[in-house]
């Protein structure tokens, strides 16, 4: 406790960035450090090796000290720990775990396991602090495309997945194959501006009527056919055209599927998640199919989208709220379901 | 490596008969390599190998987190996707070994970048298009 407030901090390490954050009272972030924001990987010529569990060890330490310096309290003021346990990369889960046992364990303060895409939907009560459940959210990005009934702070029931690729990996192939290069998002997005979206028509995949899961790798596989068969006959291709018609076609459907569960739901609220949610496109197109059905649209700032540990802190602040405890026993997962 | 045979891919049925006969046959320690461009198929080709390993979830890409685990089946799945994998002794960092000679059976997308590492007796199959839209063609080593 500092001046009465609670303090959570939280671990998050499920894929490529490693995170930690300090909150008062569940949703008011004092620190959100995030890896690739810290100086010295520039020593490493701006590289940053993506993936590895041994990147995450190295820096886990030095990120949970500035984050803590940052938010200018000490290890003794904190009451809870909450940690990101699945589902991502085990290995790279692992780190944020051990690290967070061994703190709970050595300062005696108790430990919360938090689910990746609880966090994710969490987000929204830090950007929004007066936002309560339930509401229907929606989660895009390179790993996730879900659309989910949050219900209460700690319960979240996933009505629709991609049953192949997550929205923002289609993004990223998809931009590979265009030569637009990584990340793909932000890049498609840009593009798609000086394209016309009607020019090329893609297939919008629907899956079964009344299905809230996507698919999106028949898109990929569309647009590369229509790049190869382009090359085959020596056309050019107009790569803005491409971008803008690929980009439609996956905002329609996330568009028309979110808003046919919004509708269901009756909730009267849409929350995104995500990376992917600050895409402009979506948001624009998003905020146009809202407005029209009286449903208000929630999206956090980027930096609360992305991959980060402010989120799983709010998560896990309202999860230690409800009573919830977890020991030290909590594992990594690969998969896990909410 | 030695081709043993190249078989023609008319459509997504053919594919579901070759992955889910495949499937069926494979024994834990098992490694499947998979070579092959964007938009080939290898996500929805070890679909169906789960299919015939008995596994229910869907499988869907594991491009983001590198490697995802099927528990539901016959067999342990784990499903690689390394391209985003820069170096391929990464893949020691990420435990991969240990599942090579593990329990289960391993289906690695985008093995030639990391074929180095994988077990010499990896089955192969280099997946390329067809003439026809649809088409593949598998060449394999097994």
């Amino acid at each position: 406790m500092k001046d009465g407030k609670f303090l959570t901090m939280a671990f998050e390490s499920s894929c490529d960035e490693t995170a930690v954050a300090v909150l008062a009272d569940g949703r008011q972030v004092l620190s959100n450090v995030i890896s690739s924001q810290i100086d010295i990987f520039k020593n490493y010529g701006g590289v940053v090796p993506e993936i590895a569990a041994r990147h995450h060890l190295e820096n886990i330490n030095e990120v949970m000290d500035r984050a803590l310096r940052e938010a200018g309290v000490t290890l003794k003021e904190i009451d809870l720990i909450g940690v990101t346990h699945g589902p991502g990369l085990v290995g790279a889960l692992l780190i944020g775990i051990a690290t967070a046992k061994a703190v709970a364990y050595a300062a005696d303060i108790p430990l919360i396991g938090v689910h990746h895409i609880m966090g994710h939907i969490s987000a929204n009560f830090i950007q929004f602090p007066r936002l309560q459940p339930p509401f229907t959210a929606l989660v895009t990005s390179g790993g996730h495309t879900n659309i989910a009934d949050m219900q209460s702070y700690t319960c979240c029931k996933v009505i629709g997945s991609t049953r192949d690729d997550a929205v923002g990996e289609a993004y990223d192939k998809v931009a590979r194959v265009l030569g637009l290069g990584y990340p793909g998002g932000p890049k498609i997005d840009k593009i798609a501006r000086e394209g016309d979206p009607q020019a090329i028509h893609f297939k919008r995949i629907m899956l079964e009527k009344d299905s809230y899961d996507f698919s999106f790798s028949g898109l990929k596989t569309a647009v590369l056919n229509y790049i190869n068969s382009a090359k085959q006959s020596g056309r050019e291709i107009n790569r803005a055209d491409v971008a803008a018609g690929f980009q439609q076609a996956v905002i329609d459907v996330i568009v028309e599927k979110s808003m046919a569960a919004a509708r269901k739901m009756d909730y009267g609220k849409l929350a995104l998640a995500g990376g992917v949610a600050a895409n402009s496109k979506l948001r624009a197109e998003l905020e146009k199919a809202c407005r029209k059905e009286n449903i208000e649209l929630y999206v956090p700032e980027p930096v609360l989208c992305t991959d980060n540990a402010a989120m799983i802190g709010c998560a896990a602040y309202y999860r230690y709220m409800a009573g919830e405890r977890d020991g030290l026993d909590i594992d990594a997962y690969a998969s896990l379901p909410l | 490596m030695e081709i043993k045979r190249i078989i023609k891919i008319k459509n997504e049925k053919e594919t579901e008969n070759f992955g889910r006969r495949l499937g069926e046959s494979l024994s834990a320690g098992d490694v499947v390599a998979m070579v092959g461009d964007l938009g080939t198929g290898k996500t929805t080709l070890t679909g169906y190998i789960a299919r015939g390993l008995g596994i229910k979830e869907t499988v869907s890409s594991p491009t983001f987190t590198i490697i995802k685990e099927y528990n539901s089946g016959r067999l342990p799945l784990y499903h690689f996707d390394v391209y985003r994998i820069g170096d391929p002794e990464e893949l020691f960092n990420i435990g991969a070994d240990e599942y090579f000679d593990g329990d289960g059976v391993c289906v690695v997308e985008w093995a030639d970048l990391v074929s180095e590492e994988l077990p010499e007796n990896s089955k192969y199959i280099f997946i390329e298009y067809g003439e026809k839209e649809g088409e593949r063609i598998y060449k394999c080593t097994f």
